[in-house]
């Protein structure tokens, strides 16, 4: 018994350090002809907004092109970016652009950040079904989230406290929609609830009927209602043609211009098939 | 080892064996420094990666900041709300834990029968091996939409239901901590209490637990540590607000859930990163100083039931 314990001990030490020589690298690229099959292996790491629709390219990606390996990962945008900056990955997701800070990380170690847009992501903001609001200006909502509005009746519902919902900053979304709606040089009230994930944001606002959130137009679904913003409802077509206020750039960084596979799979995304699977992962496509 | 008086089995496999045993001690004695070495490099890690905001920012800048905003063009980075929230959610997970990981733990040890007692420990330590995310999703699903309602709250997600989880997630340690404790307590003096005309109930509460105080401490110094620790329980359940808490009736963020909610994002190296290490570093010191306590504490125990 105490034999068989120190094993399992041994063992689990043995693969542990085994597991971390293993972690970084990307496998080397398989160059490819033209009119030949495609091969290679491509690694994509970053946002969590974009991870499902990454993974739906990947497949589809895959099932035309069965010689390429595409591994996708999410945990953010800030950490794709580093893997790019270090070197682990092919492409970071973004769902925001690189800082400059990063730009010029990057520069130093000899990486070159190239940005492609591949999809428009609209930010709906959301209430509970119960709630009068349908319609908020995005100074009432700058407002709001600035906590010098904090209750619904001032803003034409009913006389209830707001509950503030937000994602956490480590999300693109919580960036850009202090961008946008905070206001750059301001900041987000104190009493905004950091919520870990855009469920947890749809689940509480399903269940507080004064909750407001915000959250990628991807994410809504029929248990929380979308409150029209300066007037206009959020929706991929509103975002696409400009009308809708809260639309952002989904991007992929890759180091230089990519070349070889890795471009095969930028012009598959880009192409009609690729923008199609945007609109199936509820985003809006780049082009038409 | 026997003395080998045979001739024949002197050649051949005693060597091989001799030298297997060697190798393993090897491998027994790198492993058993290991934890030390790890440990060592964490804390020179954190240091290391703290070092940016220690020189920048300022330690007690942060320790004594009251305002959160690390993404803002003057970014301000204030560990209050966090200390804070971090307080009152180990507060409620005591209030939680304590009372019924010690009941507990005196139930299997002096009251359960043999059998009830095998079992009751088995259940108690496969609590331990719930994953946090799991209990994390029940008080989402439970507590956080009836807690809102009963108490007339303006959201579930409190520093009060965080607490609740994470103290059901420290029962396991407290219970078993303490039932070693009180299982250490020689069976003499419960003979010498009963002897003496004290039920069995007046021999527990008179004898048995104030003979193994210094235990159920340490045991209780160790949720402690476990709850201060935990991430992915308040992550989802706290609320995360950046304010200072007056009450565990309010979203409230922890070191952890900061540390684990913002760490994917930042610029690796930049400033907002290296105050997540310097925040990383105060949990470790408080954790590593709560954890030093109840072993000391429990080494104490041990040396005096040894004797």
């Amino acid at each position: 018994m105490k034999a068989t314990k120190w094993v399992a001990l041994a063992a689990a030490l043995a693969l542990s350090v085994a597991a971390v020589g293993c972690t970084g690298g990307t496998a080397e690229k398989t160059s490819t002809d033209a009119a030949a099959e495609l091969t290679g292996s491509i690694n994509v790491e970053g946002s969590d907004t974009m991870v499902n629709l990454a993974q739906a390219w990947a497949e589809s990606f895959q099932g035309t092109n069965p010689g390429v390996m595409i591994a996708v990962k999410g945990g953010g945008s800030g950490t794709g970016i580093a893997a790019l900056i270090n070197g682990t990955v092919d492409f970071a997701d973004a769902s925001r652009q690189m800082k400059e800070e990063e730009i010029s990380q990057a520069q130093a170690n000899g990486v070159t950040p190239t940005e492609i847009e591949v999809a428009k992501d609209g930010i709906a903001v959301v209430v509970n079904p119960a709630n009068g609001v349908v319609d908020l200006t995005l100074d009432q909502l700058g407002r709001i989230y600035r906590g010098e509005v904090t209750n619904w009746k001032d803003v034409g519902g009913k006389d209830a406290q707001i509950v503030l919902l937000s994602r956490d900053s480590s999300s693109g979304t919580y960036e850009y929609f202090k961008e946008e709606v905070v206001g750059k040089d301001k900041e987000y009230a104190k009493t905004a609830k950091l919520l870990a994930s855009t469920q947890a944001i749809i689940d509480e606002t399903k269940n507080n009927p004064n909750a407001i959130g915000y959250v990628g137009l991807g994410y809504v679904t029929a248990d929380v209602k979308v409150v029209a913003v300066d007037g206009v409802a959020a929706s991929a077509e509103s975002a696409l043609d400009g009308s809708y206020a809260l639309s952002r750039g989904l991007y992929l960084y890759s180091n230089g211009e990519p070349t070889g596979v890795m471009k095969a799979y930028v012009d598959y995304i880009l192409s009609a098939e690729g923008q199609k699977v945007v609109t199936d992962q509820g985003f809006v496509p780049v082009t038409k | 080892m026997r003395s080998v008086s045979n001739g024949r089995r002197r050649t051949g496999r005693p060597a091989l064996r001799r030298a297997a045993e060697n190798a393993a001690t090897q491998v027994i004695a790198v492993s058993g420094i290991a934890a030390i070495i790890i440990l060592v490099a964490i804390t020179a890690f954190l240091v290391i990666n703290a070092g940016r905001a220690i020189s920048d920012v300022g330690i007690m800048h942060m320790i004594t900041g009251t305002d959160w905003f690390p993404t803002s063009e003057n970014a301000s980075y204030g560990f209050l709300p966090a200390i804070t929230g971090s307080a009152w959610v180990t507060l409620v997970a005591l209030i939680v834990c304590v009372p019924v990981g010690i009941a507990a733990a005196v139930f299997i040890s002096e009251f359960a029968g043999r059998r009830t007692a095998d079992i009751l420990k088995s259940v108690v330590e496969f609590m331990a091996a719930v994953p946090s995310v799991v209990l994390g999703l029940l008080g989402l699903t439970l507590l956080v939409p009836n807690l809102r309602v009963w108490l007339h709250l303006e959201t579930g997600l409190t520093a009060l239901v965080a607490g609740i989880v994470v103290g059901i997630m420290a029962l396991p340690t407290i219970v078993s901590i303490s039932e070693d404790a009180l299982h250490a307590v020689p069976n003499d003096l419960r003979q010498g209490s009963l002897a003496l005309g004290n039920t069995r109930w007046q021999t527990v509460h008179k004898v048995v637990l104030p003979a193994a105080s210094s235990g159920i401490f340490a045991a209780v110094m160790l949720g402690v540590g476990r709850a201060i620790g935990e991430t992915m329980v308040v992550l989802m359940l706290a609320g995360n607000s950046g304010i200072i808490a007056g009450s565990p009736l309010e979203s409230v963020r922890t070191m952890p859930g900061t540390i684990a909610g913002e760490m994917a994002e930042v610029v690796q190296g930049g400033e907002h990163y290296s105050v997540l290490f310097a925040m990383a570093l105060v949990l470790f010191v408080v954790t590593f100083i709560i954890n030093l306590v109840a072993d000391v504490v429990l080494e104490r125990q041990r040396r005096k039931w040894r004797r």
